[in-house]
């Protein structure tokens, strides 16, 4: 760590000032990540499906603050209880030149959920649904119960041409030869490990982005990636390490972009066994789980100063959390702050809940999966140490670590007491993390998939299934604050640390719309003309 | 002879198969590569349905059972991540990650013998300390730290040469090549070297040790006796005898200076094996780094049978000790 401070601090100092040209038609993009293939339809992760953004359009498109926009379908309304009409836009070409319309829609529903090999299947989105064509421009799209978040699934799924045939495969996109979409870029190839190249669709039905091609490199190391950027081998880079932050800062030839994510870090508690792995009486012995007991849970929350963790360890590059979500999102209720740090106060609460004097525990975390992550394991143990909660620390990589602290116990349950995660919420809206955080685990409706505490409440089953089964937008928003009320403000279903914060940084000039989904998507970088 | 050589295939295939159980199991023990694939958002239901897609449902005796079958037909299983064949997989990066170590050990052989030579002929010169001096900072910086630096020096602060991947290529003999192009040379300098510097090391060490011993043998000063000229005596008679360890070491180490290649392609994101190997095990595609292993292990005991076949040609003592053993 040492080292690579002095090292930007070199590089800073000598760095010969290399604007961009004005002319400048090709960005560079330095990726942490590198998608596993060109099929839009083989792997629902990240980097693929920032990756076919930029050369397959959606039928809904989301904005940095993940809002929805129209997107190959302009406009888009419930007709009855259970169906949805989208009105498909007209006069959309494909790259190869061929029309766009109903029949290529519902061929891609008929081909994402059914990609041989997918190790993530698109099904997340379309199962349950069935579609109609209405006519060329129009699709009915139906469900058995009523559905609100169709619009948000809809901006999920890529849309292929019909015209590569049913039978086309995976190994057909990543050659190119059926890598034709209706995005502002065509592919142009694709060589794993060392580039993408994409060129701009001269006929895309929006507006045009700046650059005339794109030259994507995998650049997996931080201090390489950074490295990268000052040397001017590549014009941006995405996910820039936290350490290196205040010296690009203060760097001229340097520009950052930041912006707040839909991912918050959250504790996440044994809430279902008397007899906890990890729970121990001062001492070693055992106990009973006193994390079952909200006020031992509200202790905790008391107890950790969020202030210090977004200044210290976060280094300023985080916002204090208090719910699911930060400001702005849909589901966030205004009666919901993060917890302010009372020390005193958590520690009257662990005497009330009859602890005076503490108890033993041990956090587990990911140690490179998520910004500073086993960092702010060390600093929440400190704080919980200091309130008579004698923590300890182990870390592990996320390689190890999920699988443990969703299924490393006995009969597949979770393995840890104590944990820190991160839910970052594609859809934008708080349905999202409550259904697979908050909601009583349940495997065969698929509810709280990702509860690995096993936070179970009827009354929050219940809002949180009616919210996603109404349509009406203010009836769903208040249903979502409901729920969040309950599970987080009176049951600390979870404990909500902070929202994470992600970095971009190009050459100076080149400004980046920072994605609440921390995607890299090179339309939202611009340079200042 | 022949039952020499069929002894050692037979003891060269309980190896191999000794390894890829010991590679498979551990490799299946760590973590559970469903939670590096698939989508937060995804449900139980899809969770369980990439396990059996994966084989993960199985117990692992059951899924080494299904890998050694297809593996006697060529097999090595599909990259969970891409879906191809892990082997296809690894030879199409086979090139990038052969190329650097070749140029890295004609580096080493280019700099290291003269370098050597001049070191053991006056050790005592100051220029010949200075060479020593720099052949132990070879050895002992350790390759990550010394490829960063290499960037900051000659790409961020100089600006010579680029920081990152592989630049244009062209085909050669049916493989894509870079070294055939302007912009191919200038990326694969920095990496060869930072991936040369250990055994330029070697090569200087055991240059001079052998310059030292033969510079002071009778044949040698019966060459200068003769008149002939030093360099005629330095590069015939001197060069010739001290390549023969050289040549050995460099043989043996070609192997791991590939397998040494996983630390310099992370830093300088060179698209070969060691850099896919290093992020299958990040993101736990079991099938590739099993694959992968499963190579090397091949290597190694070709490699290995072969030096006893042509010992035991070369020197009989071997197939006798062998026969009474």
């Amino acid at each position: 760590m040492q080292f690579r401070k002095f090292l930007i601090g070199a590089a800073l100092a000598a760095v010969a000032a290399a604007p961009v040209s004005g002319q400048a038609a090709t960005l560079t993009v330095g990726l942490k990540a590198e998608p596993s293939s060109i099929d839009p339809h083989y792997h629902n992760l990240g980097p693929n499906n920032s990756m076919a953004a930029h050369y397959f359009s959606r039928l809904v498109e989301q904005d940095d603050k993940l809002r929805l926009l129209p997107g190959l379908a302009v406009s888009w309304k419930p007709v009855g209880d259970t169906t949805w009409e989208f009105k498909l836009r007209e006069g959309v070409k494909f790259h190869d030149g061929s029309d766009f319309n109903a029949d290529d829609v519902l061929f891609t529903f008929e081909r994402a959920p059914n990609v041989p090999n997918s190790p993530s299947s698109f099904g997340t989105y379309l199962k349950g649904k069935t579609f109609a064509k209405v006519d060329d421009y129009t699709i009915h799209i139906s469900t058995e119960r009523p559905y609100p978040l169709m619009p948000v699934d809809m901006a999920a799924v890529p849309i292929i041409s019909s015209d590569v045939g049913a039978d086309v495969g995976t190994a057909d996109f990543n050659s190119g030869k059926a890598a034709i979409g209706t995005g502002p870029y065509r592919f142009v190839e694709w060589v794993p490990g060392d580039r993408l190249v994409i060129e701009r669709n001269e006929d895309y039905f929006d507006a045009k982005p700046e650059w005339e091609k794109i030259v994507f490199k995998p650049i997996k190391s931080g201090p390489a990636r950074v490295a990268a950027l000052l040397a001017g081998d590549v014009d941006f880079i995405d996910n820039v390490p936290p350490i290196d932050i205040p010296r690009l800062k203060g760097d001229e030839n340097v520009q950052l972009s930041q912006g707040v994510s839909s991912r918050v870090i959250y504790l996440h508690m044994d809430q279902f066994r008397e007899d906890s792995p990890f729970v121990k009486a001062n001492g070693g012995g055992d106990i009973k789980n006193p994390l079952l007991d909200v006020r031992v849970r509200k202790a905790i929350s008391k107890a950790l100063d969020r202030d210090a963790i977004v200044d210290r360890v976060m280094e300023g590059v985080a916002i204090k959390a208090g719910q699911l979500l930060p400001e702005g999102f849909f589901g966030v209720t205004p009666n919901l702050q993060p917890e302010p740090y009372d020390p005193e106060g958590a520690k009257a609460l662990l005497a009330e809940a009859g602890y005076p004097d503490g108890f033993e525990l041990t956090i587990h975390g990911p140690n490179d999966r998520y910004i500073n992550d086993a960092k702010i394991c060390e600093a929440v143990a400190q704080m919980l140490t200091r309130v008579g909660i004698r923590t300890a620390v182990e870390t592990m990589p996320k390689a190890v670590y999920f699988r443990r602290a969703s299924r490393g116990g006995p009969d597949n349950s979770p393995e840890f007491s104590f944990i820190l995660v991160g839910w970052g919420s594609g859809t934008g809206e708080s349905s999202s993390p409550l259904r697979s955080l908050l909601h009583t685990y349940d495997k065969d409706r698929g509810f709280g998939a990702s509860n690995r505490g096993r936070h179970s409440d009827a009354e929050v089953d219940k809002l949180i299934e009616d919210a996603l089964a109404t349509v009406d937008d203010d009836a769903r928003l208040k249903l979502l604050q409901g729920a969040t009320e309950l599970a987080i403000g009176r049951n600390q279903g979870i404990i909500p640390t902070h929202y994470q914060v992600n970095t971009w940084a190009g050459k100076k000039g080149l400004s980046y719309t920072a994605r609440a989904d921390e995607r890299t998507i090179a339309m939202g970088v611009t340079s200042d003309k | 002879m022949t039952v020499f050589i069929i002894r050692r295939l037979m003891q060269s295939s309980v190896v191999v198969a000794v390894m890829s159980l010991l590679v498979f199991v551990g490799v299946n023990i760590v973590g559970d590569p469903v939670d590096m694939l698939i989508n937060p958002e995804a449900d139980q239901a899809e969770i369980e349905r990439v396990m059996r897609d994966l084989g993960l449902d199985r117990p692992v005796h059951e899924q080494y059972g299904y890998f050694v079958v297809n593996a006697l037909q060529g097999d090595l299983g599909k990259s969970f991540i891409f879906g191809e064949p892990a082997l296809q997989l690894i030879v199409q990066r086979m090139p990038a990650t052969f190329e650097l170590a070749i140029a890295a050990l004609l580096i080493a052989v280019v700099l290291g013998i003269p370098l050597g030579v001049i070191a053991g002929l006056r050790p005592g010169a100051p220029s010949s300390k200075a060479i020593m001096a720099g052949s132990i900072l070879g050895f002992s910086l350790p390759s990550f730290w010394v490829g960063i630096m290499m960037i900051m020096l000659f790409a961020v602060m100089l600006g010579w040469l680029p920081s990152t991947g592989r630049g244009d290529t062209v085909p050669f003999l049916g493989m894509q090549v870079s070294f055939l192009t302007w912009d191919g040379l200038q990326h694969l300098l920095l990496p060869a070297i930072n991936l040369s510097l250990f055994k330029l090391s070697l090569v200087i060490r055991l240059a001079r040790a052998g310059t030292r011993e033969v510079v002071h043998q009778d044949y040698i000063k019966f060459a200068r006796a003769k008149g002939l000229s030093e360099s005629r005596v330095v590069l015939v008679h001197l060069l010739k005898n001290i390549m023969i360890p050289v040549v050995t070491v460099l043989g043996l180490e070609f192997g791991g200076l590939v397998a040494f290649s996983v630390v310099t392609e992370t830093v300088f994101a060179w698209p070969g094996m060691g850099k896919l190997i290093i992020d299958s095990l990040h993101e736990l595609d079991r099938p590739v780094v099993v694959a992968y292993l499963m190579i090397v292990v091949l290597m190694f005991v070709i490699i290995n049978l072969l030096v006893d076949i042509v010992y035991s040609v070369l020197d009989p003592r071997v197939r006798l000790q062998d026969a009474r053993a």
